[in-house]
Parts: structure tokens; C-alpha cells; sequence
């Protein structure tokens, strides 16, 4: 034993193929750390729920959840509402971001169109798209197009404002090459303008498509007879709190999964980071 | 013979609510074609901003300049700018053509003269790499190979190599000693390095500091190709340097007072 502690002294790799194991065992550690913590809650709650220990009418424990989350999805009801929520926010999204970015493009760019709309940006950002339901029901209907104008509204903002920032923020020597080397304005636009306010305009879609699942549940427990807010609504005021609980699973589900997709996109689009 | 470059009475004064700071005052400046001229003078006198001005990046207060023509579809100028001035969301090649692209030319054209000049700066298995993987020196490679490739009347850089160590500077500056004696072309080159200047130059223009006006030139004619120990070795090359670094001292004196 303390002969072969002296050989690994001797042999530098074999110290450092032991640090490496060792920070190996460190990183594993983490990872489960990770993964440990949504587990240890849901054991808890199981165990706490099952035991009686909280009350199991208003904090049902995890399996039974899963289950009538299995019954609600074999019944076909669960997809459709899954289906209208997501096109709404689909659609919102899309008619949100779009616009606010060519907006947000044109702001950054030119100062005079900035500092003529950035007052009623600024005004507008604090109302909450939710409060403007009303009217926006008085104007599109109490049909689909009311909701998606709702995600949309709530979306625009968080893009507009990072769009602009981004445009702003880009190094004043980028924009001297671009016009030492005779950049039009379209040029300007889409080869140094548009990629290089990206890292901020994506941090500012990222926020928005936070937003907008926010924006669709509140919407649809104000005004809608379908999706997962009308689910975790109807759900509520009937006392059925497990189909409750599947509506806000889905939600969070929803949330991680669309962070995860844009993560996938910046990387993707962001190669030169 | 007509200058190639002609500068008249230059002067640029910057203006801020109640104060104004004369950059450059009464500029006059005539480069031949194919000259390669130094600029040298004390931080602050107004050199970036002539450059600037005839990169048509600034506006002259009062005077003017002209840069001949020789071709019509060439650009004027070109610059190659101080560390950073390589676009980091366009890889290494469409650096190189940014400038071809700009300004519409042909696609087979742009992809010639991008490789050719990816080629002299050693940078072609870098092609389709991002800068942010190159270091210091090969983005300014980038930075020369890309003002090369536009082609323009005259090439304008402000102290390219300023932010290099000093192996990369020797070899960076050799290297564009090389292609400039292929292509001829006129050069402003802006430095703090008397021995930059003194390898590199036709003639040296020596400026004072604030506000930046001509007070003196120096003809290096020293016979091409040249290297830096030729320089070191030259007697007359070490008046020079010594020459200059006095009038550099006194300058950055004055500025003090």
C-alpha cells in the first residue's frame, strides 16, 4: 500500500489521471444535485399527501396528478386544449416579434424615428396587455384573434426595447468599417444592424416568450371557453384540483421546454460568439 | 507630375457648448502616387482625425482635399483601422470581401480576389473560421487583406500594429512591405514607432501636438526592399531617429505647458 502511494507520486500522469477521476466524481455530484432537488420536492409531497400530513383534497400527491393526467389525455379532451393554447401563443408570438423587431431595427438605426417613438414605447411598456382585455375584446371580437393580440401586445415590448438597445450598443468602429467600405442602407441593415444587436434582441425574445405563456393563462382564466388557462380555471371553481394541477404542470412544462428550444436557436444563430 | 493626394488648409475644430479644441490647423499636404508617408507625432495631434477626414468619416471645419482618380470603378480610400476593426459575425473570408461585396461586383471576381489575397496573408485554412478564434495578429491580417482586396486609390491606416507584441509587429510589417511593393499603392500610415516609420516609409511628416499642424518631414531613402536591421545599422537612419525622437520630446513637452 504505502509502496504504491510513493510509485503514483513518481509518475506525474498518474497524479494527474487521479485529480481528473476526482473532479470526474466532483461533476457527477453535481449533475445528481441537479437532478435531486425536483425529485426530493415530489417525494416529499408524495409522502406528506399520503401520510396526511397536508391536506391531500388541496395538495393531491404527484402520482395521482400523473394519473388523471393519463385519464384527461386518453379522453382526447387534454390535447385540444393543449392545441388551442400553444397556437395562440404560436400566433401571438410571431405577431409580437416581427414587427417589434423590424420596428426595433428602425429605432436603433435612425435617432430621429427614435426619439420620436421612444416616448410612447416607454408610455406604453407599464400597461399590462391583460388590463387592455377588455378593449381588445371590444375591438377583435371575443374570438381567437383577441387572444393572439393579447400575446402579441405582451410580446412586442421586452423585443422592441432589446432590439433597439442592441442596435445602439453595437462598437461605433463596426458601423465606420461599414461606411469606409461603402455600405447602402441595406446593407447596414441586415449585415451589421440586424446580426449585430442579435445577442440582446434574443435576450429580449427570450424574455418575451415568458411573457407570453404568462399572458395566455391569464387570458384564457379571463375570457376563453378552451386552453390550459380555461382547464386550470374551470378546474378550480369545480373543486377539481388534481385537473388543476395537470393545467400548471403543463404550464411549467411548456415554460422549461420553449427556453430549452430558444437556447437550441442562439446557439445556432450566434456561431461567431 | 499631379499629386495623388492633395490636402489645402485643412483645419478641424471641435465645438462643445461654450469651448471648441482646434484638432488640426491649416493643413497642406501633397503625396505622389505610389508614396508611402508616415505620419508621427504626440498622442492627441490630431492625426486620427485627418485620417478620418479624408476616410470621409469626418468633415473638414474649413479647407479641402482631393484624391485623383484613376480608375473609375475604384473606391477612393480604404482603411485599415486600429485593433478591432474586423466585423466578429462575418468569418475571416467575408471579412476579406466585405468591401467587394459592398459595393456589388461580380461574384467570381470577389472570390478571386478574396482567395488571392486570404493567399499573401498566410490566412486561407482560416477561411471559414470566425475572428474571435484568431489572435491579435491575424486579425489585423484580416484587416489588411481586406483593404488590399477592395482595391481603392489610396489605403489610409491608423496605427495598425499599435496593440501587437513585437515579434508580430516585425513580421506583420514585412509582410506589408511585401504586398504594398506588389501593388504600388499610395499609403497615410499613422504610428507612434519611429522605427515603424523609419522601415516603412518614403517619408516621415512630422506633427506637432495640439493643434495638430505639419512642422517637418523627413525623406527615408533608404533603398527597398528594406529590413529592420538595415534600418538599426543605417547612420543615417540613427540621425533620423534621434532627430525625431527630440522633436517628439519637445512636442510632448509643450503639450505639458
Amino acid at each position: 500500500m504505502r509502496e504504491k502511494h510513493i510509485a503514483q507520486i513518481h509518475d506525474p500522469i498518474a497524479v494527474e489521471q487521479e485529480e481528473w477521476r476526482k473532479r470526474q466524481i466532483r461533476n457527477r455530484f453535481k449533475q445528481i444535485l441537479t437532478i435531486s432537488s425536483p425529485i426530493f420536492i415530489l417525494l416529499l409531497w408524495e409522502l406528506l399527501s399520503r401520510t396526511g400530513l397536508i391536506d391531500a383534497r388541496f395538495f393531491p400527491p404527484p402520482t395521482k396528478i400523473v394519473g388523471t393526467f393519463i385519464m384527461m389525455g386518453t379522453s382526447g379532451e387534454l390535447f385540444s386544449h393543449i392545441g388551442i393554447s400553444l397556437y395562440r401563443i404560436f400566433a401571438g408570438f410571431l405577431l409580437g416579434v416581427i414587427p417589434a423587431i423590424i420596428l426595433g431595427l428602425i429605432m436603433g438605426l435612425y435617432s430621429p424615428i427614435r426619439h420620436f417613438l421612444s416616448p410612447l414605447i416607454m408610455a406604453l411598456m407599464p400597461i399590462p396587455t391583460l388590463a387592455l382585455l377588455p378593449i381588445i375584446i371590444i375591438i377583435f371580437g371575443v374570438g381567437e384573434v383577441s387572444k393572439v393580440v393579447t400575446i402579441a401586445g405582451s410580446v412586442f415590448f421586452p423585443v422592441i426595447i432589446n432590439t433597439v438597445a442592441g442596435v445602439v450598443n453595437i462598437d461605433r468602429i463596426y458601423l465606420d468599417v461599414a461606411k469606409n467600405y461603402g455600405a447602402d442602407s441595406k446593407n447596414f441593415f441586415f449585415k451589421i444592424a440586424l446580426p449585430g444587436s442579435l445577442p440582446v434582441m434574443l435576450e429580449g425574445i427570450q424574455m418575451g416568450q415568458a411573457i407570453a405563456l404568462l399572458t395566455i393563462v391569464a387570458a384564457e382564466m379571463m375570457g376563453a371557453n378552451s386552453g390550459i388557462g380555461y382547464l386550470i380555471w374551470t378546474s378550480y371553481k369545480a373543486f377539481l384540483l388534481q385537473e388543476m394541477y395537470v393545467g400548471l404542470v403543463l404550464i411549467s412544462f411548456f415554460g422549461y421546454l420553449f427556453s430549452l428550444i430558444l437556447r437550441g436557436f442562439q446557439n445556432k444563430l450566434l456561431p461567431w460568439r | 507630375m499631379a499629386a495623388k493626394i492633395s490636402i489645402r488648409d485643412l483645419t478641424k475644430v471641435f465645438y462643445k457648448k461654450g469651448s471648441s479644441m482646434t484638432a488640426l490647423q491649416n493643413v497642406s499636404i501633397d503625396v505622389q502616387d505610389g508614396e508611402f508617408v508616415c505620419f508621427i507625432g504626440p498622442s492627441g495631434c490630431g492625426k486620427t482625425t485627418l485620417l478620418r477626414i479624408l476616410a470621409d468619416l469626418e468633415t473638414p471645419s474649413t479647407g479641402d482635399f482631393t484624391i485623383a482618380r484613376e480608375k473609375e470603378d475604384r473606391p477612393l480610400q480604404s482603411m485599415v483601422f486600429q485593433e478591432k476593426g474586423v466585423i466578429p459575425w462575418l468569418t475571416v473570408e467575408e471579412n476579406v470581401a466585405f468591401g467587394l461585396k459592398m459595393r456589388h461586383l461580380p461574384k467570381n471576381i470577389i472570390k478571386e480576389r478574396t482567395s488571392y489575397y486570404l493567399n499573401k496573408v498566410g490566412l486561407d485554412k482560416f477561411a471559414k473560421i470566425y475572428p474571435k478564434d484568431l489572435s491579435g495578429g491575424m486579425k489585423q491580417r484580416v484587416s489588411i487583406a481586406r483593404a488590399f482586396a477592395n482595391d481603392p486609390e489610396i489605403l489610409l491606416m491608423d496605427e495598425p500594429f499599435a496593440a501587437l507584441d513585437e515579434q508580430n509587429k516585425f513580421i506583420l510589417q514585412e509582410e506589408l512591405l511585401n504586398i504594398w511593393s506588389e501593388t504600388k499603392k499610395t499609403v497615410l500610415f499613422i504610428t507612434h514607432s519611429i522605427d515603424e516609420a523609419l522601415l516603412l516609409s518614403d517619408r516621415i511628416l512630422l506633427m506637432s501636438s495640439q493643434p495638430g499642424r505639419i512642422i517637418d518631414e523627413k525623406v527615408i531613402d533608404l533603398p527597398r526592399p528594406r529590413n529592420m536591421e538595415q534600418v538599426r545599422a543605417d547612420p543615417k537612419m540613427a540621425h533620423h531617429f534621434s532627430d525625431i525622437w527630440n522633436h517628439l520630446h519637445d512636442e510632448v513637452q509643450n503639450s505639458r505647458e
